[in-house]
C-alpha cells in the first residue's frame, strides 16, 4: 500500500537488460550489485523496525503478574486497553487534534503555498524561509518557549493582555490547554508542509497553465481548478504525515506538564500514556500493546484515507 | 564529520541546479513576467510570517535578560541593561560546563546519524531506480508501508531490546536506530530516476567500470542536491529528537541539547525561579536553534531543489 504518488514502477530501465527469460551471467553480476546496494539500508531496517515491532506484539500478549512471572495472556491487554477510559480519552483529544489543527494547519500552508507561487507578494522569498524556521527548532524548544510565552507572569501575551485591561488570559488551564497545544503544533508546522506544498507547485507543467489562461481563468480560478488538483499527491502526503505525527504527540505533553500538572494528565495523549505506563508503572506488558493498538489505529486511519482518495480518482475518471 | 559535510556541499556546488527532467516537471516558466504585485496578498503574507518570527523574536530578546529583567519588561522588548554575556557565562559554567558536553553530543549524534541515514538511502534509492531484480517491488513497497510505522511505538520495544544487549545509555542507542529513514529511500529512488540518465550508467559500463564506482562517481556526482534534502531532514530529525534519547540514556554526560534543557527547565519549575535559572534555559534555548537554523539558510538552494524533483509529483 503505497502513500506515494503512483510510480511508474512498470516503466523498463534502459539500463536493465531485456532479456527475460534465462538470466544471463551479466545480469546475475547486475542483480548481486543490486541486492549488496540495498543491503546495508534492510540489515538496519530489519534489526531497528521489523524485529522491534514483531517484539512489541509478542509481548502485548502476556502478563506481568508477581506470582508466576511472564504468563501468556492472549488478548487480555487489548480487553483493557479497549475499555480503558484513560487511553480512550487521550484518542478522543487527538480525534479532536485530527478534525480541528490539522485542517486548520494545513489550510494555512495551502494558502501560504498557493499566495507565495503566484508571486504577488514582495519579498515572497523571505517569507518562504521565515515561516519554514520554526521547523528548525527542536520541539523541546518550541514547547519550553511558548510556555513561557503563555505564561501568566512574564509571558508577553498576559503583558499586553493586562495592559488593554482585558484581565489575565490562563492558556495552561486544563480548558485551554488542548487548543494551546494545538497552537504549538501548527506553528512548528506550517512551514513544513507549505514547502511539501510549494515544491510541488513548482512542478507543475506549465501547459496546464498556458491552457487555464487561454480559458481567460482569474488567479484564484486557477489556483482552484488546476493547481489544488495538480499537486493532490502532495496534499495527500502532508494529510499521511499529518496523521501520523497527531497520534505520536508526545514532546508537548510531557514537557507543558511541568507548567502545567493539573492540566496535563499522565494519560494526556496515547503515546505519552505509553511512555508513562512503562517506564513510570513499570507495566510493559500493558504499554505494548497500547503502543501496537497506537500503530493499528494510524494505519487504519491512514489507509481510510488513502482508500477514499483512490475512489474519488477514479470517480473523477470514469465520470470525466 | 563536518569535512563529510563541507564535502557534500562541495560535489553538488557545480551543479546545485535541479536537473532538467525529460517530462519539464521542476520547470516551472512563468507564462506572465510582468506580474503585478498585490499588496494584499503581500500584507496577508508578513502578517503571517509574523506570527512564526514573534516567538523567535522573544527568544533573542529574552535571552539578552537578567532574570528579574525577565519578570519587570516588556517580552518582546530589550532591557536597559543587557545581560547576554552573563547568561552565555553561566549557561557555560553552571553544572561544571555540561551545556557545552551536550552541543558536543547532538552534533556527534545528528551528524553521524544524517550522515548514515543519507548513504543508506542513497544506496537503497538508487538501486532501487536503476536495477531491475527479483523482489524489488516487494521491497520498495514494504519500504513504503514503513512510512505509516510510528516511530514512537517502536521505541519501547527497542528500548528493551537494546537493554538486553546492553547498549542502553550508549551514543549506538541514539544513533542505530535514526539510521533508518524510510522517506529518504523513496526521495532517494525518485530522485535518482530523475538525475541519473540510464546512458551514463551504460557508458560507464561499456568502459568497464564497476557497479560501485559508477555509483560513487557518477550516481553520487548526480544525486548533489537530492542528498543534501535527505542530509538535512535527517539531521533535524536526530537533532530534535527528544523521545529516543530520554528513553535510552540515563548520564548527564551523554544528554542531546533537548534531554539537557527539558531537565534544566523543569529545575527552573521546581526552583521557584528564584535561582538563576529561567535567563539560563531560555538562552540555552536560543542557542540550540542557532546552528540548524544557520545549516538550513546557507543549504537552501540545495534542499529546496531537492525537494522540488523528488517532492511528490503527481
Amino acid at each position: 500500500m503505497s502513500t506515494a504518488p503512483a510510480l511508474d514502477d512498470e516503466r523498463p530501465s534502459a539500463a536493465a537488460p531485456r532479456k527475460k527469460r534465462r538470466t544471463s551471467a551479466n545480469q546475475r553480476k547486475l542483480n548481486r550489485a543490486a541486492y549488496l546496494f540495498i543491503l546495508p539500508f534492510f540489515v538496519i531496517f530489519t534489526t531497528m523496525l521489523v524485529i522491534p515491532l514483531v517484539y512489541a506484539g509478542y509481548l502485548s500478549l502476556f502478563e506481568s503478574k508477581l506470582i508466576g512471572g511472564e504468563t501468556f495472556a492472549w488478548f487480555a491487554n487489548y480487553a483493557r486497553a479497549v475499555q480503558d477510559p484513560d487511553f480512550l480519552a487521550g484518542l478522543g483529544r487527538m480525534a479532536l487534534f485530527l478534525v480541528i489543527q490539522v485542517p486548520i494547519m494545513l489550510g494555512l500552508s495551502l494558502f501560504l503555498a498557493l499566495a507565495l507561487d503566484s508571486g504577488r507578494a514582495r519579498g515572497s522569498r523571505s517569507v518562504r524561509l521565515l515561516v519554514f524556521m520554526p521547523y528548525a527548532v527542536p520541539a523541546v524548544v518550541a514547547t519550553l518557549m511558548w510556555g513561557y510565552l503563555y505564561g501568566p507572569d512574564f509571558g508577553p501575551i498576559a503583558q499586553i493582555a493586562r495592559s488593554v485591561g482585558f484581565g489575565t488570559p490562563d492558556f495552561l488551564s486544563p480548558e485551554n490547554i488542548l487548543g494551546s497545544m494545538m497552537n504549538i503544533v501548527s506553528w512548528e508546522f506550517i512551514g513544513y508542509n507549505m514547502i511539501i506544498m510549494y515544491a510541488a507547485l513548482r512542478s507543475i507543467p506549465s501547459e496546464l497553465y498556458e491552457a487555464a489562461e487561454i480559458d481567460g481563468a482569474g488567479q484564484i480560478r486557477t489556483a482552484w481548478s488546476v493547481k489544488i488538483p495538480a499537486i493532490r499527491p502532495a496534499i495527500l502526503l502532508t494529510v499521511i504525515f499529518s496523521i501520523i505525527g497527531t497520534f505520536q504527540l508526545f514532546n508537548e505533553p510531557s514537557l507543558l506538564n511541568a507548567i502545567a500538572p493539573d492540566a496535563i494528565t499522565n494519560s494526556f495523549t496515547p503515546n505519552y500514556y505509553a511512555y508513562n505506563l512503562a517506564f513510570i508503572n513499570q507495566e510493559l506488558n500493558y504499554a505494548a500493546a497500547i503502543a501496537f493498538l497506537l500503530g493499528i489505529v494510524i494505519a487504519i486511519t491512514s489507509y481510510v484515507v488513502q482508500l477514499n482518495e483512490q475512489r474519488r480518482e477514479r470517480k473523477e475518471r470514469s465520470g470525466a | 564529520m563536518t569535512d563529510m559535510e563541507t564535502r557534500a556541499a562541495v560535489t553538488v556546488g557545480a551543479e546545485g541546479a535541479p536537473p532538467r527532467s525529460r517530462k519539464s516537471a521542476a520547470t516551472h516558466r512563468r507564462f506572465a513576467p510582468e506580474r503585478r504585485r498585490n499588496w494584499l496578498i503581500t500584507i496577508m503574507l508578513w502578517l503571517l510570517v509574523l506570527y512564526f518570527i514573534l516567538p523567535i523574536w522573544w527568544l533573542v530578546v529574552s535571552s539578552t535578560k537578567d532574570n528579574s529583567a525577565l519578570f519587570s519588561t516588556f517580552g518582546l522588548w530589550f532591557a536597559p541593561e543587557l545581560s547576554l554575556w552573563e547568561n552565555l557565562q553561566t549557561l557555560f559554567t553552571i553544572r561544571g560546563g555540561l551545556f557545552g558536553r551536550w552541543i558536543l553530543n547532538t552534533v556527534f549524534y545528528a551528524g553521524t546519524a544524517a550522515v548514515g541515514a543519507t548513504l543508506l538511502s542513497a544506496m537503497a534509492g538508487y538501486a532501487f531506480a536503476k536495477y531491475r531484480f527479483p523482489g524489488s517491488a516487494a521491497l520498495f513497497s514494504i519500504t513504503l508501508g514503513a512510512i505509516m510505522i510510528p516511530l514512537t511505538a517502536l521505541a519501547l520495544p527497542t528500548y528493551l531490546l537494546f537493554s538486553r544487549a546492553g547498549l542502553t545509555d550508549t551514543p549506538w542507542a541514539i544513533i542505530v536506530p535514526s539510521l533508518v529513514s524510510p522517506f529518504g529511500v523513496y526521495l532517494m529512488r525518485v530522485y535518482a530516476a530523475d538525475a541519473i540518465p540510464d546512458s551514463m550508467i551504460e557508458a560507464a559500463r561499456v568502459d568497464g567500470a564497476g557497479e560501485f564506482r559508477i555509483f560513487w562517481q557518477v550516481g553520487l556526482r548526480l544525486l548533489g542536491p537530492g542528498l543534501v534534502t535527505v542530509f538535512l531532514f535527517s539531521l533535524v530529525a536526530t537533532w530534535n529528537n527528544y523521545f529516543l534519547p530520554l528513553i535510552m540514556l540515563n548520564t548527564s554526560e551523554l544528554y542531546p541539547l533537548t534531554v539537557g534543557l527539558a531537565q534544566l527547565q523543569s529545575a527552573a519549575s521546581a526552583g521557584g525561579g528564584s535561582q538563576a535559572l529561567f535567563s539560563t534555559v531560555i538562552t540555552g534555548s536560543f542557542v540550540s536553534i542557532l546552528p540548524l537554523v544557520i545549516a538550513f539558510l546557507f543549504l537552501q538552494r540545495y534542499w529546496q531543489s531537492g525537494l522540488a524533483t523528488g517532492g511528490v509529483k503527481g
